[in-house]
Order: structure tokens, then C-alpha cells, then sequence
């Protein structure tokens, strides 16, 4: 295991920079995720408009993949319509368990292929993935 | 400083040999599970090229040397913990099955209003089952908090009163490492009939426990955090307390008479023991207690004590590292929890695995404890008698890299 393929310059820097990590004034969708293993926390706080996502923030604590993955996220999400969202949750997600075959799909995450190398991290998968269980749940209620 | 334990015994562990990330394995996470010398391999391995045959069941001699085995193993735990007979000792599954028996069976023991009283600082295998038990015959749970230094204020024990009917506690913290003064608890509660549950899961690997010096009703371990196997544990029970408890689970082997619309119970200990039991964990956990009584559990002690004040010592020299607990080592097991700031605990833990450290980071399964404490998780490191100064060294020099990795300066 290399250390630099996981704690890489990107996932720190989200890490550290917290423009996402902020209360949201009038939510139209809260949810709640963690992982009650570890104590990754969060809440993901979305603001829906004729189907696109206008704004989204969170909250909570966790480790530097849980909150790195949750910001860079919701950078991703902003703008986006909810289906869109889902597809990449759903694409996040079969990257987390090496199940994508094209390589060229990946492009479609953009900053979230950083998390790419966590899949040979079996103990922080669920770190990585957390948020977008998390976007799924507040998108299909 | 002096060794209390030869450093070779080291070589008495066969997976302490293996390589981590390319480092040699420093494995500091005893208080999760602990490793297995050869002789307890050795002895679940003979049991099958020689033994294994189904016990209490059979005129055969497999049968016959199995019912042995699992017998002797009962002897040498009776032995161990000082207890006045081996029917008093059922074997489990582990500690959390021992304190869900007690919990289920003891039932009938309360009435509406009683109380049974807790330490926060509890695992959580000894809290639900408790708080189960109130919830539903309308019984009060309280806790005792500690204070700053892990420990139990003597105005806490006030909560012991004439409404108590059951103290459970652990006797050493398994986050922070305090050792509770169990004894005095123990008198405390008799004085006002309340029956005394020592969780003995943390504390029975590295000090001498003896049921009757700390008046324990009940006792609980676990076999896998004392060098045993995985999957077996022990309830130890006073002989008149376990008569008078119904069974917990039902089955083979537990059994006096069985007609189509009623059954009476076998004796005590077997009326706790339904099914084929673990005999292969009955026989590893002996050879785990032969091998600490060969060690001697006053060495394991002093040799803990030792790594503790070392570590801490190091630790204390490194400004971004918070200890939380005792820091008089007198009441302080071998079990340091602590946080490095800016840096979430399971970031620690994968730090320190790059360098071959197992640690453990998380709550600890004690949420009601984190959360008293005003944290939500923290990393622990914890030792054993194969540990040495060199896997402190190692720790030491492996956390000043943990704030790098994760981009801070120093």
C-alpha cells in the first residue's frame, strides 16, 4: 500500500478547505449518514429546483476520505439535474468496486476519480463511499 | 529498564514474524484480540489428529476423550480465577454472550423499579443487554460517571442504593485503561443486596483475578483477548445463584427429561451449555492459560507497566498528541486511547498501518462513553506481554509522520 495513492494532494486539499462544509439555509432535502463502525457523520443538505440540484453543503465530522469525498461531491452534484446526480452516485460507486469495465466512463466524475485507488484500502471503502449512499437515500425520497 | 518477560517469547508467536507494508509487524491493538502462541495452535490442531469426537454424548473413546479434554479445561479456568467448583463455570461463546445469558436469566430476579447500575464507560455488550432488560420489566439503569482522570469519584457510589439490585461493570476500561477498584464496588453493592456482574474481558489477560478476593457474583471473559481461540468465552456464576436461574437457551445436552408437552432441566453448569460445545476452544483456551501461568501474570503485569510508562513518556513529549484517561499508572492498564490534532483517528490508524502498527481507531463500541467524553472517536493502542520498548520506538516514530501525510507541517 502507498500512502500517496490515497492521502493524494486533491483529497487533502478538500480535506482541508471546508467551502462545502457549511450550514444551508432552507434546505429542500436533509440526510443523515454514517458509518457507526468508525463514527463518520454527516448530513447532506440539498436544495432541489424543477428537478437540478441549485446548492448543496454538509455537515458532520469524519475521517480526511469521508470529508474529501463529501466536498469534492458536491462540487460535482451543483447544477446538475437528479438523475444525473443518481447516474454518478451509481457510477461512483461501481468504481469503488472495480466493476467498470470503459475506462472512458470514469471521465464523467471528474475530481472524484481521485478515490479510485481506495479499492485496494478494503478498510476505507466505506469512508470513500459514505456520501454517495448518502445522495441516493436524499434523492430517491 | 529491566525486562520482566524473556523478548525471545516473541518467537513463540508465529504471525508476530510477518511482515505488514513491508515493516515488521508491531501489533499494539491487543485489547481488540490478541495473537496465539504455538502451544494453543498446536493443542486445537491435536485435538483434531487426535481427539475430536462429540462430548457428554458417546460411549465411544473419542467421545469419551473429548467429554476429557472439555472437563480438564473447566478444571484449569476454576483454578485460574480461584473459583470453589467447576460446575460454576459455563463456557460461551465470548463475553457478550455470558452478559446476554445473565441478562436473559436473571430476569426474574427484578421487579417494577428496581435498579441496576453501570459505569459509562461500559462496552456496549454491557449496556444493551441491561438496558433491554429495564426497558422492558420497567427497571431503572443508572451509570456512574468518571472523572477527568478515568475514575470513579467516591461521591459516584452514592447510586448504590437500597432500590439497586445489580451492579454490572467492567474491571478495566477498555478505552482508557483505568482499573476500577471492583472490589470495594463489589462490597459496596453486597452491603445493599445487590448482585455484582465483573466484566473481566480487558482486565483477566494481564492481571490476576481472583472471583472470590473480589467477591464477584459473576464473571465474564472472553478467551481471545488472553493468547486463547476466537468463539469461546466463560461465565463464571456463585453455584447457589446459578441453581436458581432458568436456562437460556434450550436444546441437546441441557436436558434431565423431555416429553411431548414438558421437560426438566439438567444441572447446573450443563443446563447452560445447549448443544455440541466448543470443545477445539475449550482445549485452546487451557493451553493459553498454561501459557500465561508459565509466563506469570505478575511478569505480564510489571512488563505492561513498563511499555506504559514508556509510551506515555514519549508521548507526553510530542505537543499534538491529547491522552485521554489516568495518568497515574497505578490504576492504568496497558490501553492508551488518544487523538493527534487535526488528524481523524482512522487517518492515524492507516498512517500507522503504512508503517506495520496495528492500532484500533473508532468508539471503541463505547458510544455513551465518547459521547460523555465530548469526542467521537479516538485511536488506541494497546500492549501485551510480546510487545517491547523497540515496537514503542517504532509507534513513536511512525505517529510524528501521521500530520505530513495528511498535509499538515508538523
Amino acid at each position: 500500500m502507498d500512502l500517496s495513492q490515497i492521502y493524494t494532494q486533491l483529497i487533502m486539499e478538500h480535506n482541508k478547505n471546508t467551502h462545502n462544509k457549511r450550514p444551508l439555509d432552507e434546505p429542500t432535502t436533509v440526510e443523515h449518514g454514517h458509518n457507526p463502525s468508525c463514527g463518520d457523520d454527516i448530513t447532506l443538505n440539498l436544495i432541489e429546483k424543477n428537478g437540478l440540484i441549485v446548492d448543496a453543503s454538509f455537515t458532520g465530522s469524519g475521517c480526511a476520505i469521508s470529508q474529501a469525498s463529501t466536498s469534492i461531491m458536491i462540487d460535482l452534484i451543483k447544477g446538475k439535474s437528479t438523475e444525473e446526480a443518481l447516474e454518478l452516485a451509481e457510477l461512483f460507486i461501481k468504481m469503488i468496486k472495480k466493476e467498470i469495465e470503459d475506462d472512458s466512463e470514469l471521465e464523467k466524475l471528474e475530481d472524484a476519480v481521485a478515490f479510485e485507488n481506495i479499492s485496494n484500502m478494503p478498510a476505507r471503502v466505506k469512508c470513500a463511499v459514505l456520501p454517495w449512499h448518502t445522495l441516493e437515500e436524499a434523492l430517491k425520497k | 529498564m529491566k525486562n520482566a518477560i524473556d523478548p525471545k517469547i516473541i518467537f513463540d508467536f508465529p504471525v508476530l514474524e510477518k511482515k505488514v507494508n513491508g515493516s515488521r509487524l508491531v501489533y499494539l491493538d491487543n485489547a481488540a484480540t490478541t495473537q496465539k502462541p504455538r502451544n494453543v495452535i498446536d493443542s486445537i490442531s491435536n485435538y483434531y489428529i487426535q481427539h475430536n469426537g462429540n462430548p457428554h454424548r458417546g460411549a465411544h473413546t473419542l467421545s469419551v476423550e473429548a467429554t476429557s479434554l472439555y472437563d480438564n479445561a473447566k478444571e484449569t479456568v476454576k483454578n485460574f480465577i480461584n473459583a470453589d467448583s467447576k460446575d460454576e463455570i459455563i463456557f460461551t461463546k465470548n463475553s457478550t454472550e455470558s452478559l446476554n445469558l445473565l441478562a436473559s436469566s436473571l430476569s426474574s430476579f427484578f421487579k417494577e423499579g428496581d435498579e441496576i447500575l453501570l459505569c459509562i464507560s461500559e462496552h456496549h455488550s454491557n449496556i444493551l443487554p441491561w438496558m433491554r432488560l429495564s426497558k422492558d420489566n420497567n427497571l431503572k439503569l443508572n451509570y456512574l460517571y468518571i472523572d477527568d482522570q478515568g475514575n470513579i469519584p467516591e461521591s459516584e457510589y452514592k447510586k448504590i442504593n437500597s432500590r439497586t439490585k445489580l451492579v454490572s461493570i467492567a474491571q478495566m476500561s477498555n478505552v482508557l485503561g483505568t482499573i476500577f477498584p471492583v472490589r470495594e464496588i463489589s462490597q459496596m453493592a453486597h452491603e445493599k443486596g445487590a448482585i455484582v456482574v465483573i466484566d473481566a474481558a480487558q482486565s483477566i489477560p494481564h492481571i490476576k483475578v481472583d472471583v472470590k478476593d473480589i467477591d464477584a457474583d459473576f464473571l465474564v471473559f472472553s478467551a481471545h483477548k488472553m493468547l486463547g481461540p476466537m468463539g469461546i468465552g466463560v461465565l463464571y456464576g456463585k453455584k447457589h445463584l446459578l441453581d436458581n436461574m432458568p436456562p437460556f437457551l434450550l436444546g441437546g445436552d441441557m436436558i434431565e427429561y423431555v416429553y411431548e408437552d414438558y421437560a426438566t432441566y439438567a444441572e447446573v453448569p450443563f443446563k447452560f451449555e445447549a448443544g455440541t460445545q466448543n470443545v477445539e476452544g475449550a482445549v485452546g483456551l487451557e493451553a493459553a492459560i498454561h501459557y500465561i501461568e508459565k509466563i506469570g501474570l505478575q511478569n505480564i503485569e510489571a512488563h505492561e507497566k513498563m511499555l506504559t510508562e514508556y509510551a506515555m513518556q514519549e508521548m507526553l513529549k510530542i505537543p499534538y498528541i491529547n491522552i485521554y484517561g489516568p495518568t497515574n499508572l497505578e490504576k492504568h492498564g496497558g490501553i492508551i486511547s488518544f487523538n493527534v490534532k487535526d488528524v481523524h483517528p482512522h487517518d492515524v490508524s492507516t498512517v500507522l498501518d503504512s508503517y506495520g502498527v496495528a492500532s484500533r481507531a473508532g468508539h471503541h463500541c463505547c458510544q455513551p462513553l465518547m459521547r460523555y467524553m465530548g469526542i467521537n472517536a479516538s485511536v488506541r493502542i494497546s500492549f501485551y506481554l510480546y510487545n517491547s520498548l523497540e515496537d514503542i520506538d517504532i509507534f513513536i516514530e511512525s505517529i510524528k509522520n501521521v500530520r505530513k501525510w495528511l498535509g499538515y507541517g508538523s
